[in-house]
């Protein structure tokens, strides 16, 4: 067993309210300079629909992350000679236009306008070349547009779907969107890694953050087009790659990213699990069917006798096997098996996890034609707006069972709830699906204690960094409290 | 796994100080958002090297109950991007002028030694006026001083006032909540000099009417965590997601905790992702499916089967078991007013006796009188006024009937409209006969009433329905289908599980709802549909419970205390208080442009008038609502005439002030407000966007106030409908002399002012925010002094008082008098003013202020010594203590203490405490406020112990050492306490929820009956048909004259324009912000049904033009089946100053935003006055500006965007 420590993350997208807090909180902090204004390394897309970059999904056009061929993984890029080959020319790279082209306005003109005719007006213009432009995309483009016949009809999810099926999300007795926020997931098995010719990214060792070292990066573009996810962005100004960076420094501070503390919704749980590394490359290599099941598998219970002793061996402290044990994401990922990886089929092991969203129940006509719910008193599994298939095709690579196991949990314990504080739900009914959704009345109360009381300190439970004992590694400690701490960027230097 | 880099060695990650250096920062300093959202929260503003760099939000809120989900982390994507405004190119640095203003001014100046003399030879001068007015809104801004502005600035109010009179200066700042101090800083300045503060709540149509027709009350709501006590919501006209963002999550957490969630929207709304079930009701049409709600819950939770719970809390509670009379008609018989207990021999001769309602005692069978009705508020003897069910004559028990069906003594039978199908129905009502003093009345009881108008089948002859199938009979499930588009298996499941909750938890049903309703002209009876509900269901006043509505940041908690800094209560009284639709109405010659009423509603009696003017100008005569200017004369030369006449005191004044309007030698302004002399002159315009967002008909502002270009194509229409109003041939253009507009940005309304002082930002000054949502009082701090030459608009009024002292030593030395009328208020005596409607214009009773006509009273003024008004707290605090909701509280011994402990400010020999300095201010509205001060809290629980007769202080007991200061709140956030001003109990954490304190503790709603009100008795609700609650659609297209003078040619369609509030934006606040449009398209796009656009050849992003006699839009489509057919949504309030293109169809002329295709209509019955709780109070009172039943021709844009 080879413990590690890795900061992982839960969201509840039943909560998401689709405000987009998250996303500014990161642009103010990280990407509002010149090479970045594209980036949203934190975005949030409205499902059905197709993304940012749009069709990002669709592998058969960007070729990112892992494939299984002869029981190996490889690259879906290609061996490393292919990539050399392809170094200057990649033509499975996002274009700016798959992103969208930045823009601002003339906003002087509104103060400076000199007196006219009719009322001024601040054009945008292009904030790569400063020329006049027609704005035709946008980080969040099909943002809310559900039942739009260009962006939610082409989500390439929806494969899984029948003509008949897809036809009905454009009337209104099925109608629906959920949101889907992203952010890197500091994958265990990062194919943005793999990919870098230079060896410019890595795993922080304390934590498993991806970073790309601004040193060392050349700018070859390989890890935008090794993510899947497309979470690594080429910043044109510095000319390297950028992407998520977890809010190192606030965590390293006990904040958490700024991301999460943003989040109004709630939705986002963040906390250290332990993992076997070891068993990283036998996971990513299973069976589709069963690779939700493998990643589960690789996380540890901090509470196990073995794991401590073991995490004490691989040199984890104590204080984070002690983080561990308070970690929400253990629990929704281990314990409730509530909370699912984006894509696993991808097989970067992405450490994010999504609890899928509960949705309004379908409608039919009457004779009169009008509409009439069906009489579900709570959303509910048989009449969910959209298929299992479509959320197995997100979360589980297909597989319905993991899918319709949490959304029997979800409704169980909101029905368990309903008989304890109202009562026209009896016990009974209650207990019974309680019993289909393999909970007991200990576990409901804690899934609704965490997806509804727990404060901000017990969502995102950051763990101690210890930041002496890295810094002790490079420099003594007391004299980078005295030099680097204080923070001087610039020296003055000698002489005129 | 060679390809896994796992990196420990600093020394290889020495680059990480990249990052980290971008994140660190010097300080960090507590503010929040004055924007009018409701959130209300508290941020962290992040200062590095003095630049503020970013906000994140603070999550230190003090805990409520453990049983409640905590309210961190507050504050949305529209909050954390606020810090890109601070140094934007759109920041205003300097004060900037109009280069035309500032010529002719400069010009005029080196003429004029007297700044007031050179304003003159500007105004007065026709062609130069022209030039500049019609500059406005045209670019052309220069640089100018800031003496040089202030200067002009005083110099045109000093000449109004002296020309025309103060009551001709006005001014707008809405939403006092949000910045208390900067609103605060302008009304207390305009008050001093007898100026006029325009309302802000009404104007926006966020006010809620039915919320004062039910409860005597403006709006008193659930905080958000109340949500979470809930078992079944119902959202409708709320987006949660997206208008109450950093709330939405205790609905959400409530589904989780067992919670039903139903929303009601015709779109495909945010919040309804979140729903069980999410029901497309059509739009505009709510009430419908309301109405068969309760007619199912009347039948199967009142007739079939008797709820105990909701049998007590409607004898308690409500008016329904007080007797009303049954009136004989020509053709039959109608529901007449409440029996009053003058009318029996047992009761003659009680005070107030008909204000005082009576009901059937069950065990007696006798019509007794129970406390609590507003009689016994007003009536000498203290005590009597609470809602204990005791007889007010004797103190015996009453037991009252809730239905007179067992052992009616017959059953008459009464007509009830359908205005939805436009048929009369008659019903029968089981009858008691009483004997009155009279003679032998017919009566029943307000539930029998009720259960007739719904229509819920008894035995009873008449047109009752035969099953809820009955689709031509309202108000069955089936009858509701045609117009919600819902069947009527929903609605009655809806019903069932509605009533079947708070049967079980007794009342934990809510309703949230906001504008999406109550912009609707019929707004007032979707809400009492829906709020019949809750009260058939106990619902009120019960955590977890009531009608929670929420549109605009309108709660000013410390309101006792802040009423005196901002009226200036402190040194004179009454201030002059405008409600803002009447206001703009009239003189923005809206009404113009409107045919009549009957259009929209016909009446009978005596409102069967023509046109909403005559009712609008009977409602000023009749002391209804206020109207400024006043008279077609100068209040202060009123005054002096008086007094040449020979009229000293106040009394004479008034006499001799009552005898000019009945001879007609002095004549309300509304009467003639195209008159020069009536029209408004001055405008001061701050924290608010008054010529864009707040601009309903904003075309009409553009040719009527300001005399500029207007895209409005309407034609004036009422000049042959109006009776009681002049009706000039033309309609004046530009009656502003002077619109002056304080912004940090350059918004539309600072491009189309004649001056624009640059004020401080949010992050940039001292001042306090509360809100509706949540319970707590929020600093605003400055992280950074005002940037560049802005002020803070305390500072900047304090600089206009000091220029008004100065330039007014020549032009009014000495003191004087000015006239000021006000109307009958809510909360005073004035609530028993009017039993019955008489008009003395027409002979029907006497003139008598305060009684059948407007207050008139005699204010002092001092301009010389204005600014040393402005900077002290005056005296007026010790002898009038502080007031709210009709509770005088004493704190003369508080003022000494107070004086002792704050800066001091020195004039004329005396000594008070220093408002020199917002700090300041806050501390004295904190110090005084009883949701701040346990002690205050403490004293106004005390007197309302005297009015009420019951205890109350034991509320306060546990707190009354506590006291908040300004400093304490930027610590952490503080909560209000419990208080005597409002309703809600919050001791030990409990979440705030209104009119727990009526229910728990007895007190009576400020109403007719004490009670809360399904039947409103008042003879103009009579007239209109909606003396119950009733269904009234929305307006057709033909009634509202949209499409008169608009054709559509090509590829077109007519569509409902519905304007809610969107997703990037915060009115027109944040649209302009470079983050939001980078996630809105770039543009506040136009949203369309996929069919819809398919027909007129429209794609996604495609430019449309949309448009309608009042103006037009121009703009990108948004196509989506979440829209449905037959409606367009355009979210409200996007800045017309950002890439907004010339209109092909309005002689390209650039289109404008969603206020350029309203024109308001006001409705006539929220008019009324004198008369319980149908009484005026600012923002509390009066029709709303409605303007959601609007309709547009929309069709793709010809050709490329033309932008210049």
């Amino acid at each position: 067993m080879n413990v590690r420590s890795q900061i992982s993350m839960v969201f509840h997208l039943d909560k998401c309210i689709g405000c987009h807090t998250c996303s500014l909180a990161c642009k103010n902090l990280w990407t509002d300079r010149p090479g970045t204004e594209y980036m949203w390394w934190n975005n949030v897309e409205t499902k059905p629909g197709t993304g940012y970059p749009t069709l990002y999904e669709d592998q058969e056009q960007y070729d990112g992350g892992w494939v299984l061929e002869d029981g190996q993984l490889r690259l879906k890029l290609g061996s490393k000679k292919s990539e050399l080959i392809n170094l200057s020319y990649n033509p499975r790279l996002p274009t700016l236009d798959d992103y969208y082209h930045p823009w601002t306005y003339r906003y002087k003109d509104l103060i400076d306008a000199p007196l006219g005719d009719d009322q001024p007006v601040a054009r945008p213009i292009s904030m790569i070349t400063g020329e006049d432009m027609e704005i035709e995309a946008g980080p969040n483009w099909d943002d809310d547009l559900s039942g739009s016949p260009i962006y939610a009809a082409n989500d390439p999810n929806l494969g899984v779907l029948n003509e008949e099926e897809k036809r009905r999300f454009f009337e209104l007795q099925q109608l629906v969107y959920f949101y889907l926020p992203r952010m890197c997931n500091h994958c265990l098995n990062p194919s943005c890694v793999a990919a870098c010719p230079s060896g410019a990214i890595y795993k922080r060792g304390e934590d498993g953050i991806v970073l790309v070292s601004q040193e060392k990066c050349q700018g070859w573009r390989m890890c935008v087009s090794g993510c899947p996810y497309k979470k690594v962005y080429f910043n044109w100004n510095s000319g390297k790659a950028e992407k998520c960076i977890l809010c190192y420094p606030r965590l390293e501070m006990g904040e958490a990213p700024a991301c999460m503390h943003s989040c109004v919704g709630k939705i986002r749980y963040l906390g250290v699990v332990l993992y076997d590394a070891d068993r990283i490359e036998e996971s990513a290599s299973r069976p589709e069917s069963e690779l939700v099941e493998a990643q589960r598998d690789m996380i540890l219970d901090p509470f196990d006798p073995e794991v401590i002793r073991e995490a004490a061996n691989s040199g984890i402290d104590r204080k984070i096997v002690e983080s561990a044990q308070k970690s929400p994401v253990f629990k929704f990922v281990k314990q409730w098996r509530m909370a699912l990886p984006l894509h696993p089929e991808w097989r970067t092991l992405p450490m994010l996890f999504y609890v899928p969203p509960l949705l309004p129940v379908t409608a039919t006509l009457n004779q009169q034609g009008f509409y009439e719910m069906e009489t579900d008193f709570f959303s509910s599994l048989e009449n969910a707006r959209l298929p299992i298939r479509y959320m197995a095709s997100l979360f589980s690579a297909g597989d319905e069972s993991e899918v319709i196991a949490v959304y029997r949990k979800l409704l169980g314990v909101r029905i368990y709830k309903r008989a304890q504080t109202v009562g026209d739900i009896s016990m009974e009914t209650a207990q019974r699906a309680l019993e289909e959704a393999h909970l007991t009345p200990e576990e409901v109360e804690g899934i609704f204690y965490l997806t509804a009381l727990a404060g901000f300190d017990e969502r995102l439970v950051v763990p101690p960094f210890m930041r002496e004992q890295v810094v002790e590694l490079g420099i003594d400690t007391q004299a980078f409290q005295e030099q680097r701490g204080a923070g001087f960027l610039y020296w003055p230097k000698r002489g005129l | 796994m060679s390809w896994i880099k796992d990196i420990v060695n600093p020394k290889l990650r020495l680059w990480e100080e990249f990052y980290r250096n971008r994140w660190q920062h010097d300080k960090v300093v507590r503010s929040t958002h004055g924007v009018n959202c409701t959130g209300g929260c508290s941020w962290n503003i992040y200062v590095k090297n003095g630049i503020v760099t970013w906000e994140m939000q603070a999550t230190d809120y003090p805990k409520l109950e453990n049983s409640l989900p905590l309210y961190e982390p507050r504050g949305c994507q529209r909050g954390i991007v606020y810090s890109w405004y601070v140094y934007s190119p759109l920041r205003m640095k300097y004060p900037y002028l109009r280069g035309v203003l500032m010529d002719l001014w400069e010009s005029a100046r080196t003429k004029h030694k007297d700044p007031v003399e050179a304003w003159a030879s500007i105004v007065e001068d026709e062609e130069k006026r022209h030039e500049y007015q019609t500059a406005r809104g045209k670019g052309g801004f220069r640089r100018a001083g800031w003496d040089q502005c202030l200067e002009l600035i005083v110099a045109s109010m000093l000449y109004t006032a002296k020309k025309y009179g103060p009551d001709r200066v006005i001014g707008f700042s809405p939403i006092p909540a949000m910045s208390m101090l900067s609103y605060a800083a302008g009304s207390r300045f305009l008050q001093l000099f007898g100026g006029v503060m325009l309302s802000f709540y009404d104007m926006y149509a966020d006010f809620p009417p039915a919320s004062p027709e039910t409860w005597g009350e403006k709006t008193d709501v659930a905080e958000s965590a109340d949500w979470f006590n809930s078992k079944y919501i119902v959202v409708e006209g709320s987006n949660l997601s997206m208008t109450r963002t950093p709330d939405a999550h205790f609905v959400v957490e409530a589904r989780h905790n067992g919670s039903k969630l139903v929303v009601l929207s015709p779109d495909l709304s945010q919040v309804s992702k979140h729903a069980d079930w999410w029901i497309p009701v059509n739009a505009g049409m709510d009430g419908a499916m309301w109405m068969a709600v309760n007619h199912v819950i009347l039948k199967e939770f009142h007739v079939d089967r008797q709820v105990p719970y909701f049998v007590d809390y409607l004898k308690r509670y409500s008016d329904t078991p007080f007797l009303i009379e049954i009136e004989k008609t020509a053709d039959g018989h109608a529901a007449g007013r409440f029996l009053r207990a003058n009318r029996l021999a047992r009761y003659r001769d009680v005070e107030n006796g008909e204000w005082k309602c009576v009901v059937l005692d069950s065990p007696s069978g006798q019509a007794r009188m129970p406390q609590g009705s507003i009689g016994f508020r007003w009536q000498s003897q203290d005590g009597q006024w609470n809602l204990q069910l005791k007889d007010g004559l004797d103190g015996t028990d009453i037991d009252p009937q809730l239905s007179l069906i067992e052992g009616s003594e017959d059953v008459l039978q009464i007509s009830f409209i359908d205005f939805g199908g436009g048929r009369t129905f008659c019903r029968g009502v089981p009858v008691r006969y009483i004997e009155t003093i009279d003679g032998r009345v017919a009566v029943t009881t307000g539930l029998d009433l009720l259960m007739a108008q719904y229509g819920v089948p008894r035995g009873l002859a008449g047109d009752y329905p035969t099953s809820y199938d009955d689709e031509e009979i309202a108000y069955t499930p089936a009858w509701q289908e045609k117009f919600t588009g819902t069947g009527r298996n929903t609605v009655v499941q809806l019903a069932r599980e509605f009533a079947t909750t708070a049967e079980k938890t007794k009342g934990k049903c809510t309703i949230i709802v906001g504008s999406g309703i109550n912009h609707w002209y019929h707004n007032n009876l979707h809400y009492r549909a829906g709020i019949s509900a809750l009260i058939l269901c106990g619902c009120v006043g019960v955590n977890g419970g009531g009608m929670n509505h929420y549109t605009g940041q309108e709660k000013l908690t410390p309101m006792a205390s802040w009423g005196t800094l901002a009226n200036a209560l402190d040194w004179v009284r009454p201030p002059r208080l405008q409600n803002g639709p009447s206001f703009h109405y009239v003189h923005s010659d809206q009404w113009r442009y409107e045919r009549r009423h009957d259009d929209y509603h016909p009446p009978g009696g005596r409102f069967a008038r023509e046109h909403f003017m005559d009712l609008q100008v009977d409602a000023v005569r009749m002391g209804w609502l206020p109207f400024y200017p006043q008279f077609n004369r100068n209040p202060i030369q009123l005054v002096r005439d008086a007094e040449e006449a020979g009229a000293h005191t106040v009394p004479e004044i008034a006499d001799w002030t009552v005898n000019q309007l009945r001879t007609g030698k002095v004549r309300f302004s509304v009467e003639e407000p195209d008159l020069p002399e009536n029209w408004p002159r001055v405008w001061l315009i701050w924290r608010a966007n008054a010529l864009h967002s707040s601009a309903k008909g904003q075309e009409y502002f553009q040719r009527h106030y300001l005399g500029t270009h207007s895209n409005a194509i309407a034609d004036e229409v009422a000049q042959d409908t109006v009776q009681e109003v002049e009706c000039r041939e033309s309609a004046p253009q530009g009656k502003m002399d002077l619109v002056v507009d304080l912004n940090f940005r350059m918004d539309t309304s600072a491009l189309y002012s004649d001056v624009i002082l640059p004020s401080a930002s949010w992050y940039e000054k001292n001042d306090l925010n509360t809100t509706d949502l949540h319970s707590y009082i929020h600093p605003l701090g400055a992280a950074v002094p005002p940037c560049w030459e802005s002020r803070s608009d305390w500072d900047i009024f304090r600089a206009l008082a000091e220029k008004t002292s100065e330039l007014a030593r020549t032009h009014f030395p000495d003191p004087f008098r000015d006239l000021v009328a006000t109307p009958l208020l809510h909360d005073t005596r004035d609530e028993i003013a009017q039993p019955e409607v008489r008009d003395w214009t027409k002979g029907e009773c006497e003139p008598v202020p305060g009684k059948t006509m407007p207050h008139l009273t005699v204010v002092e003024r001092d301009y010389v010594n204005l600014a040393h008004r402005f900077n002290s707290l005056g005296p007026g605090v010790k002898e009038h203590g502080v007031e709210d909701h009709g509770i005088d509280m004493d704190v003369a011994d508080l003022y000494d203490e107070f004086a002792k402990t704050v800066p001091a400010y020195e004039w004329n020999g005396h000594r008070y405490p220093s408002l020199k300095d917002a700090v300041d201010a806050a501390n004295f509205v904190l110090f005084f406020a009883p949701e701040c001060n346990g002690e205050v809290a403490y004293r106004g629980f005390k007197e309302r112990e005297r009015q009420v007769g019951l205890p109350l202080a034991d509320l306060a007991e546990s707190y009354r050492g506590v006291r908040y200061d300004f400093a304490d709140l930027g610590k952490q956030p503080r909560r209000i306490l419990t208080s005597p001003c409002w309703s809600g109990i919050v001791n030990n954490g409990r979440a705030y929820t209104g009119y727990a304190m009526n229910i728990e503790r007895l007190i009576p709603w400020r109403t007719l009956t004490g009670r809360q009100h399904l039947y409103l008795d008042h003879e103009a609700y009579r007239a209109f048909g909606e003396s119950y609650p009733t269904f009234k659609p929305r307006i057709p297209l033909a009634n509202t004259l949209n499409l008169v003078n608009s054709k559509a040619f090509g590829k077109a369609v007519t569509l409902a324009c519905i304007t809610p509030h969107g997703k990037w934006h915060i009115h027109s606040t944040y649209y302009d912000d470079l983050r939001m449009l980078t996630l809105s398209r770039g543009v506040e796009p136009f949203w369309l049904n996929d069919k819809d656009a398919a027909d007129i050849g429209v794609l996604d992003n495609d430019w449309v033009e949309a448009y309608n006699d009042n103006g037009v839009i121009v703009t990108r489509a948004v196509v989506s089946a979440r829209i449905p057919r037959g409606i367009c949504i355009f979210y409200h309030a996007p800045e017309r100053t950002i890439s907004f293109p010339k209109s092909p169809v309005r002689k390209n002329r650039r289109g404008g935003g969603t206020n350029s295709i309203t024109r308001m209509r006001l409705k006539p019955v929220l008019m009324a006055g004198g008369y319980a709780q149908n009484c005026y109070r600012f923002n509390d009172y009066g029709p709303p500006a409605t303007d959601r039943d609007t309709y547009v021709i929309v069709h793709k844009l010809e050709g490329k965007p033309q932008w210049d």
